[in-house]
């Protein structure tokens, strides 16, 4: 059958758990199901015109990068909840969250997207660049810083 | 590798979650979804059963699970296959009722986009043979057409994209054998025992 684009059900199976931790990572657990409902939404409305032979993996993942924008942006609208005033059903929002994820967070935008795309995400260099709209080594750097911060901040 | 990149790349989320987050976006995209076409495996006395629906009807019927059906469609059709259930419900229901003996006919509409020429008159033809009785070959070649085409029926029953529903167990040899099916000769004969038509083959 050649290198068509696979039926959506498939790229949903084999890339869904991935998207969903890399959301998980960039925005938290609490906005990470209805980025990813936003996500594969916009994959479904876009899939048929797709190339065959598209990376699927870098651009799904360029997707839920452009979604979890938008939600740090919301987010930056609306007004913090103060201290620890505690989300959903009283549950604080990381809870349950990778201690090394919850400090990602906090890492300026363009050093948090770059991280988590390089090493949740798993793309390469070229492909963490191409989502960013950045050059190379653009990204290189913000990788490069954003490991240097949480290493003094684990340390 | 760093411990932090190790960190990063292992940590690990709930599983459950990432299956909730799947299921809700099905639910979403079966509601208001530009999906074109829905399919599920369905359970029947003849094993799994893949049905496959567009915006037009019923496009494919396939015995077994998903195999390399959805691969089929997503090159003939498009790529926007998605399973969801509640959009073949109507299928799943009428083959309900004929396999426990309380239908005769289905009315879902049939979407013939992955026929053509003679192999869609063939089915065509098929498609009007009543519960119950028998065709041959010659028969459905004629009725679509061409009388000396039977060996080109023959091969067209067995490219049918919608067995069961497009009725081509109901085409036998005229000398009475039973012919060929491509779901195995075992189901030709449940079928037809199911529709009472056995006795009439001289076997």
């Amino acid at each position: 059958m050649g290198v068509g684009t696979p039926p959506f059900q498939r790229f949903l199976e084999e890339h869904g758990p991935d998207v969903y931790r890399f959301l998980v990572a960039s925005v938290g657990r609490h906005d990470a199901d209805d980025c990813f409902q936003e996500t594969f939404m916009a994959a479904l409305r876009a899939y048929p015109r797709l190339r065959p032979g598209s990376n699927l993996r870098a651009w799904v993942m360029t997707i839920a990068h452009r979604k979890a924008m938008d939600t740090h942006r919301s987010r930056r609208r609306r007004p913090e909840p103060v201290g620890s005033v505690p989300d959903r059903a009283g549950r604080p929002e990381d809870d349950g969250d990778p201690g090394v994820w919850r400090r990602v967070r906090n890492l300026p935008p363009r050093q948090r997207q770059a991280v988590v795309l390089r090493f949740v995400g798993d793309l390469p260099y070229q492909e963490v660049a191409r989502a960013m709209g950045t050059t190379d080594a653009a990204a290189r750097q913000n990788v490069r810083l954003a490991l240097r911060r949480l290493r003094e901040e684990m340390a | 590798m760093s411990e932090i990149e190790r960190a990063l790349r292992g940590a690990e989320i709930p599983g459950d979650d990432v299956e909730a987050a799947v299921v809700r976006f099905l639910r979403r995209a079966e509601r208001d979804g530009p999906v074109d076409v829905a399919y599920e495996v369905v359970d029947s006395p003849l094993g799994p059963l893949l049905v496959a629906v567009t915006a037009r009807g019923l496009v494919r019927l396939s015995y077994g699970d998903e195999g390399d059906v959805l691969e089929e469609l997503a090159g003939e059709l498009s790529p926007r296959v998605l399973r969801l259930p509640g959009r073949t419900d109507e299928v799943r229901r009428e083959l309900d009722q004929y396999f426990e003996g309380r239908r005769r006919g289905f009315e879902v509409p049939v979407d013939w986009t992955l026929t053509r020429g003679f192999t869609r008159k063939v089915l065509r033809a098929t498609a009007r043979i009543p519960f119950g009785r028998l065709s041959t070959y010659r028969d459905v070649a004629s009725r679509a057409g061409s009388e000396r085409a039977y060996r080109a029926a023959g091969n067209a029953l067995g490219s049918n994209p919608i067995p069961i529903v497009v009725p081509c167990h109901r085409v036998v040899h005229a000398g009475g054998g039973l012919g060929g099916y491509t779901g195995g000769l075992g189901r030709k004969q449940f079928l037809l025992t199911l529709e009472g038509s056995l006795d009439a083959t001289r076997r």
